[in-house]
C-alpha cells in the first residue's frame, strides 16, 4: 500500500483576505480583490496598466518590525501563510530531519532588488543593505520558513513562473510518497507589483487595461477578456504522510491524491494552443491519484484571462476530464498571484471539496464559444464533490495539475 | 555632535535598537554584540553604516571586526570624533 498524502494545515494571505477564512469567504461571496493603483509611478511612467490585486492586509501589520525589515515582501507573505498553516496543522511535533519546506516563487525579491539598486545609484555602495542578497534570492521565502520551523529534511524553491506554487506541492507530494520525510510545508509566494513587472507584462500585451473598471477587469473565459491582472500573496499547505498524521491524531482537511507535470516544448511564453501538454499533465494527475475522469467533479482552472491560454486550457480540460466537471476560474476575483497562484488555488480546491461549494467566476458574462465547459458564474454553487483538479501553467511551457480528494 | 560617552551610548543604542530590535536598556557597555546581544555579522555591517552617518566617523572593516562589545564601539567613536 503506497502512502497517502494528506492536507493537515492551510495558510494564506491574498488580495481577498489576510488569512484562509477571509479569503475563502470572499471567494465564495464573489468579491473582487482588484483595485486601482494610486502610486505616483503609474503616472510617472504613463503605464498602460493602472490596476492590480493588492494584498487585503499589509504583511507589516502583523510582523514584528525587525523581522519585517529583514525580509522582502515576498518573504513576508510566505512567512505569514506558513505560520498560519503550521498553527492550523496543530504545530506538528516532527523530527527536524523529517520536516521539509518547499516554497516556490516566480520572481522573488523584486522590491528589494529595485530598492537597493536605487540606493546604490543615489547614495552609493555603503548604503546597500548587507541583507540585499538573502532578501532578493528566490529561495529566500523557502529558506526563511525553513529557518522558522527548524526544518532539516530539505528546503526547496521551485521556480516555474506562474506554476511555481503548484510545482512546490508536486515536489512535496513526491518527497512524502518516497518516504523521504513525514511532513512538508509547501506552497508559493509572490509580491512583485512594481513598475518594471507591469511594464514588462504590458509590453507582452498579456495584461488587462480595463483601468476604469478594476473589479471587472479580470474576465477568465469571457469573450471580452483582455489579459490578466497582476496580484500578490501567498498560499501554504502542511502536507503529511497519512500514517504520520494519523499517529499524531491530526485533523485531515483533504488529500493530495495525485500530481501531474508536463512541458509544452513549444514557445517561451505562449501556451501550445491545443492544450495538449496541459491535458497530459491533468491525465497524469488522475492516473497517479487512481481516479477516472468521471470521478472529477470540479476543476479549479488556471484561466488567467489571456486570449490563447483560456481556450487552450478549456480544450485540455475537455480532453482530460470531460465537460461534466463544475469549473471555476478564481483569477476573476484574486487576480493572478504568479508564483503563489497554484498554491492559493490548490487551497481553494481543498476547501471546495470540504464544503461542497464551488465559488463563482467573476466577470464571465459572455463565454468564449471555444470554452464549452460548465463554468460557475453569478453565485457559488453547492455540489457534492469527491475529487477535484487544480491546473497551473507557467511561462516556459510548465504544466502542472494537482488532484485532490476529500478527507 | 555628541561629546560624552553617555551621549554616544545613547545614540548607539538607538541604532542597535533600530537594526536589531533589542531593547535599548539591554544595550550596555559590557555586552558583547555577537555573544550576548545575538547580533549577526550582517546586522553589524548595517550598524556600522548607521554609526558612520550618525557620528560622522569612518568604521573600516578591520576596525569593525575588533568592536566586540558595546563599550568598544563607544570608545572608538569617542576617540575618533
Amino acid at each position: 500500500m503506497t502512502t497517502e498524502v494528506v492536507v493537515t494545515g492551510l495558510g494564506a494571505t491574498t488580495p481577498l483576505g489576510g488569512d484562509v477564512a477571509s479569503t475563502w469567504d470572499a471567494l465564495r461571496a464573489g468579491k473582487s480583490g482588484v483595485v486601482a493603483l494610486t502610486e505616483d509611478w503609474v503616472d510617472r511612467f504613463d503605464l498602460p496598466v493602472r490596476i492590480a490585486a493588492k494584498l487585503a492586509v499589509d504583511p507589516t501589520d502583523s510582523l514584528p518590525r525587525v523581522q519585517a525589515r529583514r525580509w522582502d515582501r515576498c518573504e513576508q507573505v510566505a512567512m505569514i501563510a506558513a505560520r498560519e498553516a503550521w498553527r492550523h496543522a496543530g504545530v506538528p511535533d516532527v523530527e527536524p530531519e523529517r520536516l521539509a519546506v518547499v516554497i516556490g516563487t516566480g520572481i522573488g525579491g523584486a522590491l528589494t532588488l529595485l530598492g537597493q539598486d536605487d540606493l546604490l545609484e543615489t547614495a552609493g555602495m555603503r548604503k546597500v543593505s548587507p541583507l540585499t542578497i538573502p532578501m532578493l534570492m528566490p529561495n529566500g521565502p523557502a529558506a526563511h520558513v525553513g529557518l522558522d520551523l527548524h526544518a532539516r529534511g530539505g528546503v526547496h524553491a521551485p521556480v516555474a513562473a506562474c506554476a511555481s506554487g503548484a510545482e512546490a506541492l508536486v515536489i512535496a507530494w513526491r518527497m512524502l510518497r518516497a518516504g523521504e520525510v513525514d511532513v512538508v510545508v509547501a506552497g508559493g509566494a509572490e509580491a512583485c507589483i512594481v513598475p518594471i513587472t507591469l511594464a514588462g507584462f504590458a509590453q507582452m500585451r498579456t495584461m488587462s487595461t480595463r483601468n476604469d473598471e478594476p473589479e471587472r477587469a479580470s474576465r477568465p473565459f469571457d469573450i471580452a477578456r483582455d489579459g490578466f491582472v497582476l496580484g500578490e500573496g501567498a498560499g501554504v499547505m502542511v502536507l503529511e504522510r497519512a500514517e504520520f498524521a494519523a499517529a499524531r491524531g491530526a485533523a485531515r482537511h483533504g488529500r493530495l491524491a495525485g500530481v501531474g507535470t508536463s512541458s509544452d516544448g513549444y514557445h517561451i511564453t505562449g501556451p501550445e494552443p491545443e492544450g495538449i501538454g496541459a491535458g497530459r499533465a491533468i491525465s497524469a494527475a488522475l492516473r497517479t491519484a487512481g481516479l477516472d475522469k468521471a470521478d472529477v467533479g470540479h476543476v479549479n482552472a488556471h484561466a488567467t484571462a489571456t486570449s490563447v491560454g483560456d481556450v487552450a486550457e478549456a480544450a485540455a480540460i475537455r480532453a482530460a476530464v470531460g465537460d461534466h466537471a463544475v469549473v471555476t476560474a478564481p483569477k476573476g476575483a484574486l487576480g493572478h498571484l504568479i508564483g503563489a497562484a497554484g498554491a492559493v488555488e490548490g487551497l481553494a480546491c481543498v476547501l471546495a471539496l470540504r464544503d461542497g461549494v464551488v465559488p463563482p467566476t467573476l466577470n464571465l458574462e459572455n463565454p468564449d464559444p471555444g470554452v464549452q465547459l460548465d463554468v460557475v458564474t453569478g453565485s457559488a454553487r453547492e455540489v457534492r464533490l469527491r475529487a477535484a483538479v487544480n491546473d497551473s501553467f507557467g511561462f516556459g511551457g510548465h504544466n502542472v495539475a494537482l488532484a485532490f480528494t476529500s478527507a | 555632535m555628541p561629546v560624552t560617552n553617555e551621549e554616544i551610548l545613547h545614540g548607539l543604542a538607538q541604532i542597535v535598537h533600530e537594526v536589531a530590535g533589542i531593547e535599548k536598556n539591554e544595550i550596555t557597555p559590557e555586552k558583547s554584540f555577537v555573544d550576548e546581544l545575538d547580533i549577526d555579522s550582517l546586522s553589524m555591517v548595517e550598524i556600522a553604516v548607521q554609526v558612520e552617518d550618525y557620528f560622522g566617523v569612518k568604521v573600516p572593516d578591520d576596525v569593525l571586526a575588533n568592536l566586540k562589545t558595546v563599550g568598544d564601539a563607544v570608545d572608538y567613536v569617542a576617540k575618533t570624533t
